[in-house]
């Protein structure tokens, strides 16, 4: 590219990344959308997304707010089913199985994907419990204890709470809390863990153990990220999947606009729209 | 320059220049408001008050063993309490049993199963039934369930259950049976109300996270929802024993207005609110009067003990769950 | 790729089956717990409307009991009654509980508030005949029934009720409304009456007339303040005076099976009435909120 674009995408200094992106080739596709349209009663949130999330990667997606990312991302998982005015049309093919066909289970399907959710939301019981009530649930009982210890080490939380783990789980800061429904999530052994805006609401060193624990966990588990914070997708994803509102007379709906590598996002943007995101000149 | 250096120095008195008549208002109103506000704790303590100055000729005759004594004699002026505690335990106890996981059975249909149109509407219906007059119950219950406790109902139960104490003996029309399908009846609706706003009240990311992880709805209910609500479930149940206890007129229309102890569900009994609203216009002598106004402290009593048990939980929980998050 | 069904699969495997099987099982228990109160209610409304309705005639509502053993004859001194002793109780309690409500609100330290409130939690929940034997300790002893003095039983259930609902409608008013009268330099008083009392007007009638909807079904706080009636229709409150709950209290103890058919009509007339009132003070509910929150 000319040098004077490589001069505009300055500002994201990709080597803030802690480690060199992994690439797609080769890898099996986890997901794949295919026409994923998403409408909460009349209102359009996000149309048409063709996009494939790679095993073992962590998948950004990064855009303006309100161009439906979190939407997009709780459609992996048929959450949206809770909203009743929620509609997908289109298909989302987990391993090649369309999860909103017919005889598909929402409860199995969200046993394989799990999600870690915005604003921390530890249930009302101590730590161990919270660890344990999904693996009771689900019938993972034996072991126990060696399970919730082994969620808790890959949340990176184990050394702090192994002395309180009777303790409410309310006793820990915003960022420990955050962790812990992390080791909830994967102590039932998801395929696949869904991240919307995980550290939104964390301060910045909380924010920072959690990207280095994505670092980790990618070697087990598939990651989706939701973030607005695009020097966190920079430093955190493989892919970057940037969504852009699109305007229409009845307001507007997100659209996926590029999907690549993410150093190819932030250095050689294909499209303008996601150029100009990057460099900062909107959203 | 200086008169506003002079203002930030001194502080001048600002002259009231309100009219005598405006600022005489506020304290008038103030005054007003506040006698009120005090007339109502009066009336409290008032009640209590003269409630146990009329019984006070029982309560000196009788002392403390007026609780422990059976059998209610009016011919010779011996009078106890027992029978009556007994009754209004064993119906409101019972009906409670049938009313508290019914009443969070509905609260939790109406806050998480019923189809969002029909969510308003029935819970309409469920709060009128909370609407219906209790001497109009107890007017269904004497002439509708009554006869059919004791022609259909008690029967079966008694053929097919008659092994059971509960259910052993004649069943007839009226009894603590029907008293006890009264009262639930009366309880529901106050108690699936609470439950159902209880339930409502639970933040959704909680849910969420719940559903999440791959459990079920009823899972995320049992293991979320009932555990967060449960100081509030508590003090609703607690609320409607209270209810339960305290309820005169339809009890007294349906209970048979029986003596004695006795297991069967079948027999007739009588609590402590029906014995006053059945007994007190035909009291004879003065002692009778006053011991039937020693039934009506012991009922304040409880009735004082048990609302300040409902408000001590909400107020506690209330703080603590704030506290802790 | 190749789908590994066995891995990945999505579709139920035993134990989800049994899970969700429990599932819908609660689900059914909690949907017949709703369906069953649903049912309890119709029934009894239905009961007492067939079995009230035959015996609704203009005699019902026009004469007074007739003597025993003689058919016809209405209930028209117990509707006069029931009517007479309500409004009384309704001009008792509705300005104190304001006044209650307005000082817990508006003028009341804290601690102070807490403790009122207290009270009228209590208040609200002690035994109807608790009260009733209050008042016909503290006024009829000595001095004969009254229909006013049931009022005055009645009033006391009234209460709490007037209070909370017009506390509740108080906090809604915005405190930008009350701090914009301040900042004119109006006082304390006219804030008040002038404009947080009429905007909570509305929030004030519903609650008035939920507690009216509950004063006129009660029929233990009568028993022992006004129950023993002559058999004439009278307005006057220092007579004693026979109200519809009381009426229908005895006579359903009655033998008759006309005095039944009587019972059950008032009934209808009560239901009826509670209901109405009820509903209208739901409609006005929502017609308010909508209104206040603009």
């Amino acid at each position: 590219m000319e040098a004077d674009t490589m001069q505009a995408v300055a500002p994201i200094e990709i080597a803030q990344a802690r480690e060199v992106p992994l690439s797609a080739a080769g890898r099996e596709a986890v997901f794949e959308t295919r026409g994923l349209s998403a409408s909460y009663g009349k209102a359009l949130a996000v149309a048409n997304v063709d996009l494939s999330i790679y095993r073992n990667l962590v998948t950004a997606i990064i855009g303006p707010s309100g161009c439906g990312k979190s939407t997009f991302l709780r459609s992996l998982n048929r959450m949206n089913d809770l909203i009743p005015s929620a509609k997908v049309e289109g298909e989302v093919l987990y391993h090649g199985q369309n999860i909103y066909g017919d005889g598909v289970d929402p409860v199995e399907v969200r046993r394989r994907i799990g999600m870690v959710f915005q604003k921390p939301n530890p249930f009302p019981k101590s730590i161990y419990d919270n660890v344990a009530w999904g693996l009771r649930v689900l019938g993972m009982k034996d072991d126990l204890d060696g399970r919730v210890e082994r969620a808790l080490t890959q949340a990176a939380l184990w050394d702090e709470v192994r002395d309180r783990l009777k303790k409410s789980a309310f006793g820990l800061s915003g960022g420990q809390q955050q962790r812990l429904c992390l080791a909830r999530a994967i102590a039932v052994e998801p395929d696949v863990v869904l991240l919307d805006e995980p550290a939104s609401a964390l301060d910045p060193i909380a924010t920072s153990k959690i990207e280095d624990l994505m670092h980790e966990l990618k070697n087990e588990y598939t990651l989706v990220i939701v973030t607005h914070n695009m020097q966190q997708a920079a430093r955190v994803a493989d892919m970057t999947a940037f969504f852009t509102l699109e305007r229409t007379e009845s307001g507007g709906h997100g659209v996926l606009v590029e999907y690549d590598e993410t150093p190819k996002i932030f250095t050689q943007p294909a499209d303008k729209r996601t150029e100009g995101y990057v460099t900062g000149r909107f959203g | 320059m200086s008169a506003r250096v002079n203002a930030v120095t001194s502080t001048p008195a600002l002259p009231s220049r309100r009219r005598i008549g405006d600022r005489l208002g506020d304290v008038f109103l103030h005054v007003l408001t506040g006698a009120a506000a005090a007339a109502a704790v009066a009336l409290l303590i008032a009640i209590g008050w003269k409630i146990f100055d009329i019984a006070h000729p029982a309560i000196s005759k009788f002392g403390l063993a007026f609780i422990t004594h059976q059998g209610w004699d009016a011919i010779h002026n011996r009078f106890g309490a027992l029978d009556l505690i007994w009754g209004t335990a064993l119906t409101s106890v019972l009906a409670l049993l049938i009313a508290a996981p019914v009443s969070i059975a509905i609260g939790l249909y109406l806050s998480e199963l019923a189809p969002r149109g029909a969510r308003t509407v029935i819970a309409s219906l469920v709060e009128l039934l909370a609407a219906i007059p209790s001497v109009v119950l107890g007017l269904w219950g004497i002439l509708v369930l009554g006869p059919f406790v004791g022609t259909q109902l008690g029967p079966w139960l008694h053929r097919h259950l008659g092994f059971i104490p509960l259910f052993d003996g004649t069943p007839q029309n009226a009894g603590i049976l029907v008293a006890v399908l009264v009262l639930t009846i009366m309880v529901v609706p106050i108690t699936s109300s609470i439950c159902r706003e209880l339930f409502l009240g639970v933040p959704t990311e909680l849910e969420e996270g719940a559903l999440a992880l791959g459990a079920t709805r009823w899972e995320m209910v049992r293991g979320v929802i009932l555990p967060y609500t449960r100081a509030g479930v508590s003090a609703a149940v607690i609320l409607g024993f209270g209810r339960a206890i305290g309820e005169a007129i339809a009890v007294s229309l349906v209970i048979g207005a029986g003596h004695g102890i006795h297991r069967s569900l079948f027999a007739t009994g009588d609590t402590l609110a029906s014995k006053l609203a059945n007994e007190y216009q035909g009291a004879a002598t003065n002692i009778q009067i006053a011991s039937l106004v020693y039934l009506a402290a012991i009922l304040l009593v409880i009735s004082l003990l048990v609302n300040l048990a409902a408000q001590v939980i909400v107020r506690r929980f209330a703080h603590q769950r704030t506290g802790g998050s | 790729m190749a789908v590994d069904a066995g891995r990945y699969s999505l579709t139920p495997n035993p134990r989800t089956r049994r899970r969700k099987l429990v599932n819908v099982l609660m689900q059914g228990l909690a949907t017949l717990a709703a369906l069953a109160a649903v049912a309890v209610l119709a029934i009894v409304i239905i009961s007492v409307a067939q079995r009230g309705a035959s015996a609704l005639s203009w005699d019902f509502f026009t004469k007074t009991a007739a003597t025993f053993g003689q058919g016809g004859g209405g209930v028209a001194n117990a509707l006069v009654g029931s009517f007479v002793i309500v409004a009384l109780a309704t001009a008792m309690a509705v300005p104190l509980g304001i006044l209650v409500a307005l000082y817990v609100s508006e003028f009341a330290p804290p601690r102070i508030a807490d403790l009122v409130r207290l009270v009228l939690d209590i208040l609200n929940g002690l035994p109807s005949i608790i009260i009733g034997i209050f008042v016909f300790g503290l006024l009829v002893i000595g001095s004969g029934q009254a229909g006013w003095k049931g009022s005055f039983a009645l009033a006391i259930i009234m209460l709490p009720l007037v209070a909370r609902a017009t506390q509740e409608v108080l906090a809604l008013v915005p405190s930008s409304l009350r701090e914009g009268a301040l900042a004119l330099g109006a006082s304390r008083w006219r804030t008040v009456l002038g404009v947080v009392l009429p905007t909570s007007l509305g929030g004030i009638l519903t609650g008035t007339v939920l507690a009216v909807a509950r004063a006129a079904g009660e029929t233990a706080p009568l028993l022992f303040t006004t129950s023993i009636a002559a058999n004439a229709v009278t307005w006057d409150p220092r007579q004693p005076v026979l109200s519809i709950p009381y009426d229908i209290f005895v006579l359903s103890e009655s033998p008759d099976p006309a005095d039944h058919a009587r019972a059950w009509a008032l009934g209808l007339v009560l239901i009826s009435f509670v209901l109405a009132t009820s509903l209208t003070a739901r409609l006005l509910l929502v017609r308010y909120r909508k209104k206040l929150e603009g």
